[in-house]
Formats: C-alpha cells, sequence, structure tokens
C-alpha cells in the first residue's frame, strides 16, 4: 500500500516526508487483527493477535513448522492473509514495499550481480542517481565489513559474507522495518556469532523496526527487546527481555515450556 | 535423390562439433588460470581460484590437471599441459583418420555395397575448393545465405524470447497464445514451403521466414521453461526492495533466465541452418544451399562436397558465436567460473 503511494508521488518528496516523521517514529508499528496466514487450503496460522511497537527488535521463536517464515511473508506483503487484517504504520498491508526490506536465509543475492550492484539495487530500483548510490552502497558495504570485496560475484563468497551483503542491500535503502528470515540459520556457530555482534552493532544506527524469525533460543535473547513464542497454530507468548543473565536463564526456561 | 539430401549433414558433425571444443575453451584458458592465481594472490578464494580452472579444460577427466596446476608446482602445469597437447593431438587425429579414410575409399573407387566410386577424392575436392574461392558467387552465396539466417534467427530471437516470457508470466497471455503455439509447433518448418510461396511475394521473404519459423519454437520453448524455473526468491528479494513488476522483469527474469535461453538459442541456430539450407535448395536463386544442389543438378561432385564443408564450417562458426555470447552472458553461473575475466 505505502510503495504504491510513494511511487505515485514521486521519490525525492517521500524521503523527506520520512525524515519530517522520522522524529515521531522512523520505525514501522505492525499490527495483527485475527489474521489467519496460509497456503491453498492449508491454514498456517489462524486468530494471530500480535503487536510490534516501533523500533523495537522482536524476535518470533518457534519450531519449524510453526509458521515463523509464514508470518514475516506476511508481514513483507509477500503473502495476503486469508483471514483478518495486517496493519503496518496503521495502513492495510496489501504487497511489498520498500519500506520493509526482508533478508532471506539464504540466496536472496541475485548471482549475477556484484557485491555492490546487489547493494546498489534497492537505490536503483528508488531512481537514486548513479554517483549518489554508489557512495551509499559503497559506504555499507564498509560497514557490513566487506570492504575490497565489491566487485565480487555471490558465488565468490562464504555464507556469511553473502549475508553481510544481504543484510547491507536491506538496510542501504533506509527502510521502516527490517524483517529477518532466519538469516543465520545456514551459518556456522562461530560465523553466527559474529554475525550477531555486527547485527547489534548495526542495528543501533538504524530506528527501524525488526522482526526477526529463528528456531535458536539463545540466538532470540541475544538480540531481541521482546520474544514471541509460536506455537502449533498461533502466537502462544509475548515476552519482554530482562537485562541480567539470571532474568534471561528464567525466560529461556519459560520460552522452552512455551515451545 | 535421397542420397544427396542426406549426405550434407554428415561430414558437419566432424568439423562442426570436434574442433569447437578446443578452439573455444583455448582463448579461456589463460585469462581462467591468470585469475585463478591474482585472486589467490589477493587471498580471497580458494575454491573458487580452483573451480576457475575447471572450465578451461572441458572434460570431465580434467579437474585434476586443472586442480593440480592451481597448485602451483612447475612440474604439473608442464604435466597438464602436456595432457592438453595430447588431447589436442587426439582431435586433429580423429579428423585427420576421418579424411584419411575418405581418400583411400574414394581413391580407390570402393564399391562395398556403399559406392564410393563416384565420389571425389580429396584432391578434386580441394582443387575445386580452390578454384571456388577465388570466385566472387562463391562469397555471394556465403553472404546471401548469412543474410538470411541471421535475420530469420534474429526475429526468431527477440519473438521467441518475449513470447516464453509473455506465456510464462501472465495467465491471460498464457491462455491465448499456448494452444496456438502447441498446434503449430509440431509441424516441421521446411513443410512451410508452399505456405511461404503462397504468403511471401519474393522467394527471400518466405526463406527468412522458414528460418524464423525454425528458430523460433527451441527459442519460446526454452525461454518459457527458464522462466517458469527461476526460483522464486529472487522476485521476492526484488519485491521487498520495492521493486515493480517491470523491475523484477528487468533485473530478475531477463538475467536470470539467460542460461536456460541460450540453450534454446543454441538449438535454435541448428534448426535454422538446417531450414535455411533446405529452403534454398528447393527456392533459392543464390545461398550456399542452392549453389550445393545446383552442383549436384550438373553434376559437379567436388562442388556438391564444397557446398557441404562451407555449410559445415558457417554452422560451426555461428553456434560457437553464441556459444560465447553465452559464456559471457551467463559468467556467473557456478560453473562458468573460467569465462570470467
Amino acid at each position: 500500500m505505502t510503495s504504491v503511494a510513494e511511487n505515485a508521488t514521486g521519490r525525492a518528496p517521500v524521503d523527506e516526508a520520512r525524515r519530517e516523521d522520522g522524529a515521531a517514529g522512523a520505525g514501522l508499528a505492525f499490527r495483527l487483527e485475527r489474521a489467519g496466514l496460509g497456503y491453498g487450503r492449508d491454514a498456517v496460522l489462524r486468530d494471530v493477535e500480535l503487536e510490534v511497537a516501533p523500533g523495537e527488535v522482536l524476535v518470533v521463536v518457534g519450531a519449524s513448522g510453526s509458521g515463523k517464515s509464514t508470518l514475516l511473508r506476511a508481514l513483507a506483503g509477500l503473502l495476503p492473509p486469508r483471514e483478518g487484517r495486517i496493519l503496518a504504520g496503521g495502513r492495510e498491508v496489501t504487497g511489498p514495499s520498500a519500506d520493509r526490506a526482508m533478508v532471506f536465509q539464504d540466496d536472496g543475492l541475485l548471482p549475477w550481480r556484484s557485491v555492490r550492484r546487489n547493494v546498489e539495487l534497492p537505490l536503483r530500483i528508488r531512481g537514486v542517481p548513479r554517483g549518489e548510490r554508489g557512495r551509499a552502497a559503497q559506504e555499507w558495504i564498509e560497514k557490513v565489513g566487506l570492504a575490497g570485496f565489491a566487485r565480487h560475484l555471490p558465488r565468490e563468497l562464504s555464507g556469511g559474507m553473502r549475508q553481510r551483503v544481504q543484510l547491507a542491500r536491506a538496510l542501504v535503502g533506509a527502510p521502516r522495518a527490517v524483517l529477518m528470515d532466519e538469516p543465520f540459520g545456514a551459518l556456522d556457530a562461530q560465523t553466527r556469532a559474529e554475525m550477531q555482534r555486527l547485527l547489534l552493532e548495526v542495528l543501533r544506527e538504524t530506528s527501524a523496526t525488526v522482526v526477526f524469525v529463528t528456531h535458536d533460543v539463545e540466538e532470540a535473547l541475544l538480540l531481541a527487546d521482546r520474544v514471541a513464542v509460536l506455537g502449533r497454530t498461533g502466537v502462544r507468548a509475548v515476552l519482554d527481555v530482562p537485562p541480567g543473565d539470571d532474568a534471561r536463564t528464567n525466560l529461556r526456561e519459560r520460552i522452552l515450556e512455551e515451545l | 535423390m535421397a542420397g544427396p539430401r542426406t549426405a550434407p549433414h554428415s561430414p558437419s558433425p566432424g568439423p562442426g562439433v570436434d574442433p569447437a571444443t578446443p578452439s573455444e575453451n583455448a582463448p579461456a584458458a589463460n585469462p581462467g588460470t591468470t585469475g585463478a592465481g591474482s585472486e589467490n594472490a589477493a587471498g580471497s578464494t580458494g575454491p573458487a581460484a580452483d573451480a576457475a580452472a575447471v572450465p578451461v579444460s572441458g572434460g570431465s577427466g580434467d579437474p585434476d590437471a586443472s586442480r593440480s596446476t592451481a597448485g602451483g608446482p612447475g612440474a604439473s602445469r608442464a604435466a597438464a599441459g602436456g595432457r592438453a597437447a595430447l588431447r589436442w593431438g587426439i582431435r586433429a587425429a580423429s579428423l585427420l583418420a576421418a579424411a584419411g579414410l575418405w581418400q583411400v575409399l574414394t581413391a580407390a573407387d570402393a564399391r562395398l555395397w556403399l559406392r564410393f566410386d563416384r565420389l571425389p577424392t580429396l584432391g578434386e575436392i580441394a582443387e575445386r575448393f580452390g578454384a571456388q574461392l577465388t570466385t566472387s558467387l562463391y562469397y555471394l552465396d556465403l553472404l546471401q545465405s548469412l543474410i538470411r539466417i541471421l535475420t530469420g534467427f534474429g526475429l526468431a530471437a527477440v519473438a521467441g524470447i518475449t513470447t516464453g516470457i509473455l506465456v510464462a508470466r501472465s495467465r491471460r497471455a498464457g491462455d491465448v497464445l499456448l494452444p496456438l503455439l502447441e498446434a503449430v509447433r509440431p509441424i516441421p518448418a521446411i513443410a512451410l514451403v508452399p505456405i511461404a510461396i503462397l504468403l511471401f511475394p519474393t522467394d527471400e521473404q518466405g526463406i527468412v521466414f522458414i528460418t524464423f519459423t525454425a528458430a523460433f519454437f527451441p527459442v519460446t520453448v526454452s525461454t518459457r521453461h527458464a522462466v517458469r524455473a527461476l526460483p522464486t526468491i529472487w522476485e521476492e528479494a526484488v519485491r521487498t526492495l520495492g521493486g515493480t513488476r517491470r523491475h523484477v522483469l528487468w533485473n530478475v527474469v531477463l538475467p536470470g533466465i539467460l542460461p536456460g535461453v541460450f540453450g534454446g538459442l543454441s538449438v535454435g541456430m541448428g534448426v535454422a541452418w538446417i531450414c535455411v539450407i533446405s529452403a534454398e535448395m528447393i527456392s533459392g536463386e543464390f545461398g550456399v544451399g542452392y549453389r550445393t544442389w545446383h552442383a549436384y543438378t550438373v553434376v559437379d561432385y567436388p562442388g556438391v562436397i564444397v557446398g557441404m564443408i562451407t555449410i559445415g564450417v558457417l554452422g560451426w562458426l555461428t553456434s560457437a558465436a553464441i556459444e560465447l555470447i553465452g559464456r559471457r552472458a551467463t559468467g556467473w553461473l557456478p560453473r562458468a567460473e573460467g569465462s570470467r575475466r
């Protein structure tokens, strides 16, 4: 919805408008009202009620098959809800938008584009002039620690490096929300820890809302402001992540129980 | 009738296929290995550098040899070079053996159920070829055939890719066009000669039409399948970055289908040659096909063989060109590392 309106009104004014209401909250709020989600005839999730506050990091945990990715795809606008409504920033989600960037688990990069051209893509789509988008892309490539790899193709990079590129590509357009679908799920433990650190560091600079899907409870506790636990048919609980190790241990047990 | 008709195709696989492999790979070999070296120096990726050497020598038995090349020691590099030379030798020997057999059979006027006594020897063919090369008519024929095939094939490539994408991406276009396409597709293009003669004011346009029809279907079908085989994740990625259908078309569909499309273009070029030569034999006034058939009717058998060799070489050159463009365009494929600068 938002994307259509933005594209119709032109690009430059939108960026300014966004900065203006940025003070009010650049992060996008999400709200699912009795949403039913699924493919074909099978409902994966029913009666989902969930609110995501602007600027927070909400981690959705759940066993495989619990519909985590389905929920995320619905937020992205890739999967229209079968029942109920999904609101992003107060407006109903009817399709994907540049405001809701997505980071996929793997292979989300266009393999025929170099690192730089992949990162430039969202700016190119938005019609940002060549020089400007080159500078912005370079800045983000350096920020995610890939300086010197701008001309490499995705297949010349390791899995962790490819996810760094995806992160840069998702954030270079300054989206109001970043939706991450088990982005570190395919990485080895050490690389995953590095990526989690990088993500926390990068997120500190943005005010974007983050919805992060994982099956790893430790990862959820590390990254989240709040954790949503997904059961067989819907959201079982939404829990605040408190500071302090003891409280977190308790929370971990609580989450494992809910799962 | 049946003899000369089928004969033109038998020599073409020889010169067409065998030399193609080494000569296409040769230019790729040097950039490939130097690329591997510089990547190693940059400390980027070992596996990529290794794999870079693989397509250089093509065959399935070679990864070992080229991997040891990337490994570095000069001795193994020399060994790999020796093995490459051996393979070149075998390829050349295969061609020479076929030519030698031809010479023995024709010079001896062999009649072993198959009758070689009326076929020209290598010497006669070479003499005729030499004579042909000095006439402007030879080049005129050659040019005429090339113009026909490039026009027909070029139109077929554009129309085929467009139709293939349209049919695969739009349900409505699929409903309208697919029954039509599937009904016309089984008809051999050469069977359209009567229609082409009736439909077009000049023979020239008819021949181009037949060539077009021949190449159109392989390109369309392979494009359609390539579009449908495209992973959805790339499209979803572009859409969540704010991309419209047009962005998806230009940034995902067109680049993503190229590997499949080039398969169709390659097949299409082969079929286009078959049809342009056949059409020329039936209704041309110039062209390599017309000249070859004409040579047969005036009992100029060496001339027939010269025509066949010309067709073989032209066919090989055009498909090699497509192969080369295809490798350049799909350099991002995991297997195509050797072709990258």
